[in-house]
């Protein structure tokens, strides 16, 4: 099994796409059903949820605030999984229920910087 | 009561506490002689009460015969030991301090020998086998039996553990950042200890439900003292109560298990039920949130017999935050069965069949019933792989009646 990132996408900005507080916690159960159900086949390794608040940095003296977005979406969470191949990584992140709205969702393989890899 | 029945029965309740003391008091080196004066202390019992009747406070008796013993010993030690080195002038103080078996020490003695034996150097095996032997007093034959292993094993086991103690000079006495570090190990013994009690396919019910007690009562002890009054002591203890409410509702009086859908409610014991919701409210109290505290809330939604989907949705919700806690097979089973019920079969089958647990016996008890008036062939093949892979005739009985069931629907 190799190790795979899953980085979701999603647009924090526009007021308008922001879920109320009760949508809010159905689209967590959904999301907490999803995880659950890769943990249930022994290939979670782990994962966070990102606040919407940050700095960019772009040279010592350039900082913006806010999550860096080139695009209206920008980076609210990241699991990481075990995986066959990428085939097999790309299957489990297209259950992934933020793709149910106009979001994305970004699979790339972990590279081990020590041993084997 | 004549002596033949109050010496097993002091025996069961007094052997650890004097073992405790006199054994955290002589240190790891000398563990055995900890054991054998105890051991002889009721040899010394049996032969003295036979003769002369029961002594009018019995315990204090045994506490008292047991001190002299111990003081006999360690003036022998310390003989020996200033004859080949009388320049060091050891072990003076040692003789001097009374054998303290007052309350107080019996119960700080229990907890330094608990948190002594979790030592990191000591497999859980080990570990586990210790806390029998020392602070539960289990006999070697009850230890085998409850491992269905043979006294020789455990023998050995016990052997080198006690060795390993001696070699790596771990001390008796614990300090309060190895109270801290160590908790964690305390907890999965006493965790392993209730499981294998509970879970174990042993036929014997009074060995699993003293093994059971002996953990409620190790972690009564931890909740009890202000250094391991954690919220995941209590946790555990929560998990326990809840669980135990139950023991007695899951075997029919001719020992066969009674599966969780067709026990009587009116068989759960009400008292340990608001007694784990208790500890449950303790623990609630700190940042953390551990798989005992999961364990323990999936274990209160068990304990309400409504099979409303409210009640299924939250225990999916718990097993979804256990399993990214801590993976087990059984959890994952749990889960997709929890699925089942909050979504229904069909989507709960495309979720089971994701699992790799081929070859475990309750992955094809569960797709058996999964299956069952889905695709009833896919059903029967399962279950008939369940049956033959269980390993008690209690549970190809049961999974035999879901067979003739489906059989007879057809």
């Amino acid at each position: 099994m190799e190790e795979y990132l899953i980085l979701m996408r999603l647009d924090l900005i526009t007021k308008e796409a922001q879920p109320s507080p009760e949508q809010m916690q159905e689209y967590m159960k959904i999301y907490n059903d999803w995880v659950g159900s890769i943990a249930a086949q022994n290939r979670y390794i782990g994962g966070k949820g990102l606040s919407t608040e940050g700095k960019v940095i772009r040279s010592k003296d350039m900082i913006t605030d806010g999550p860096y977005a080139e695009i209206k979406e920008s980076l609210a969470g990241f699991i990481m999984i075990k995986a066959r191949d990428l085939d097999d990584a790309v299957n489990i992140a297209k259950g992934c229920p933020i793709l149910e709205g106009d979001n994305s969702v970004e699979v790339r393989k972990v590279v081990a910087v020590h041993g084997e890899g | 009561m004549n002596p033949g029945e109050l010496i097993p029965h002091l025996f069961r309740t007094e052997y650890r506490k004097i073992v405790s003391v006199l054994g955290r008091r002589f240190g790891f080196e000398h563990l055995e002689m900890a054991e054998d004066i105890t051991s002889e202390t009721f040899l010394t019992a049996t032969q003295s009460w036979g003769l002369e009747g029961i002594p009018e406070n019995p315990t204090a008796w045994l506490y008292r015969v047991a001190k002299n013993k111990a003081k006999n010993f360690l003036q022998r030690q310390k003989l020996f030991e200033t004859r080949i080195a009388e320049e060091l002038r050891i072990s003076d103080a040692i003789v001097e301090r009374e054998i303290d078996l007052s309350p107080q020490n019996i119960i700080d003695s229990q907890l330094h020998m608990m948190f002594a034996i979790c030592h990191p150097s000591l497999s859980q095996e080990a570990q586990i086998g210790l806390a029998l032997r020392i602070l539960c007093g289990f006999g070697i034959d009850e230890i085998a039996n409850a491992f269905l292993t043979s006294k020789e094993t455990i023998n050995k086991r016990l052997l080198r553990a006690k060795q390993k103690l001696r070699d790596e000079r771990i001390e008796t006495d614990v300090i309060i950042t190895q109270i801290e570090q160590r908790l964690e190990a305390v907890l999965r013994t006493i965790y392993l200890l209730f499981n294998e009690g509970y879970y174990s396919i042993n036929q014997n019910s009074t060995l699993r439900r003293d093994l059971c007690l002996e953990a409620m009562r190790l972690c009564t002890m931890l909740v009890e003292y202000d250094l391991t009054n954690k919220g995941q002591a209590n946790a555990l203890l929560a998990l326990m109560c809840f669980h135990f409410s139950r023991f007695d509702a899951r075997v029919s009086k001719r020992g066969e298990i009674i599966l969780y859908e067709d026990q009587d409610p009116s068989l759960w014991n009400t008292d340990l039920i608001s007694k784990g919701g208790y500890f449950l409210k303790q623990a609630a109290g700190g940042k953390e949130v551990s798989k005992y505290h999961l364990e323990a809330a999936i274990a209160f939604w068990n304990t309400q017999k409504s099979d409303s989907k409210e009640k299924w949705e939250r225990i999916l919700q718990l097993y979804n935050h256990l399993l990214q806690l801590e993976y087990s097979p059984v959890a994952a089973l749990n889960r997709t069965y929890a699925l089942s019920k909050a979504s229904g079969k069909r989507h709960a089958l495309i979720e089971a069949e994701k699992l790799d647990l081929k070859g475990n016996q309750f992955y094809h008890a569960l797709l058996g019933e999964l299956y069952t008036g889905i695709d009833n062939t896919k059903a029967l093949t399962n279950l008939e792989k369940a049956i033959c892979l269980a390993k008690t005739p209690a549970d190809k009985q049961a999974l035999q009646k879901k067979v003739d069931k489906i059989r007879a629907d057809t």
